[in-house]
């Protein structure tokens, strides 16, 4: 997974947090008519779910820019039948994590 | 008594539920602290992530633009598009809490899903209670949060090959189980599917990053019109 340099990394510690900082208070000094527009609303509920998904896909089976199917998939099938079965997230993520491996040492 | 906001008794059952939701969400800090390690992040780098951004969703998203490829610049995007709800929280809560000076650069810090969750949940028990339940409950997981970054990375460090512990898989993993209590209608489970399939459409096409950030625009689409 190692891809980016480490002053690629400095720069999005560093951005990353002041942009999240700037942003929460930004939300507390406002006034709440600025933001409030219902399909704003909508919309932000909805980003999350978009990047959280493609976030999901694209670690899952992509690597650089190729697409690959390998042992990340077999972990994710685990995932979702452990969260079908409405399990708690450590158990969601040290299922998935534990049948990724499986396959990586006997069919790697 | 009670008058005064600051000597009033801490309500208890504000008080238990910010404990609660503190140390479950404290725990997957362990997932962030191992995902940063595995994405190539120092040690330092990781628990900083924690203790500035202090955002799971947008702390798991820029190690996971940049440990996929991804340039700095998709990696903040990213993440920031992901922390705009959290200005929306300080929105909602800054009628409740009214807060100035260094109090309001605490509390905006600390305005994540779960300080504002509490606080709203506390709303029949009163404003005393509902700015408890903030306070208790965000500075809980960030003590928490943080502790558990620690020892997530310091796991993932003595591990060696991410791939031999499943961390490759575990990184998707924790993304997935932060979408899925999201999906709870068609318009939702629809979009996650679009944003999965435009993500892998577009990867071997565009840098790494983009695949990502352009599914945002996915859903202004899906937002844009009121639909049952």
């Amino acid at each position: 997974m190692e891809g980016a340099t480490m002053s690629q990394m400095w720069i999005a510690v560093i951005g990353t947090s002041a942009i999240a900082f700037g942003l929460k208070y930004f939300g507390h000094s406002v006034p709440e008519k600025y933001l409030s527009h219902p399909r704003a609303l909508r919309i932000n509920t909805l980003i999350p779910i978009a990047l959280l998904s493609a976030l999901v896909a694209v670690q899952t089976v992509t690597e650089k820019s190729k697409l690959v199917i390998d042992q990340r998939l077999a972990g994710m099938a685990v995932a979702v039948i452990a969260l079908l079965l409405k399990a708690p997230f450590p158990v969601v993520v040290i299922g998935s994590a534990a049948a990724s491996a499986l396959t990586f040492r006997y069919l790697g | 008594m009670g008058q005064n906001v600051r000597v009033s008794r801490v309500n208890r059952t504000t008080a238990a539920a910010s404990f609660s939701v503190s140390f479950t969400v404290g725990l997957y800090g362990i997932a962030f602290g191992a995902a940063g390690i595995a994405a190539g992040f120092s040690l330092l780098q990781t628990c900083l992530l924690s203790l500035l951004t202090f955002s799971g969703a947008s702390q798991f998203a820029v190690v996971g633009v940049l440990g996929a490829g991804g340039s700095a610049i998709s990696g903040i995007t990213t993440a920031s598009l992901l922390g705009i709800r959290n200005a929306l929280y300080g929105l909602r809560m800054a009628p409740i809490m009214k807060l100035h000076g260094w109090k309001r650069v605490v509390g905006a810090q600390v305005t994540i899903d779960e300080s504002t969750g509490v606080a709203l949940g506390q709303s029949e028990l009163g404003e005393p209670a509902m700015r408890q339940g903030f306070w208790l409950t965000g500075i809980g997981v960030y003590l928490f949060w943080n502790l558990f970054t620690v020892l997530g990375a310091l796991g993932a460090q003595a591990m060696g090959d991410p791939a031999a512990w499943g961390l490759d898989a575990a990184v998707p993993a924790a993304f997935l189980g932060l979408v899925w209590p999201r999906l709870t209608n068609n318009r939702e489970r629809t979009l996650a599917v679009a944003a999965m399939a435009l993500s892998l459409a577009l990867t071997p096409f565009v840098a790494a990053g983009i695949p990502i950030i352009s599914t945002a625009l996915l859903a202004v689409a899906f937002g844009w019109k009121v639909r049952p």
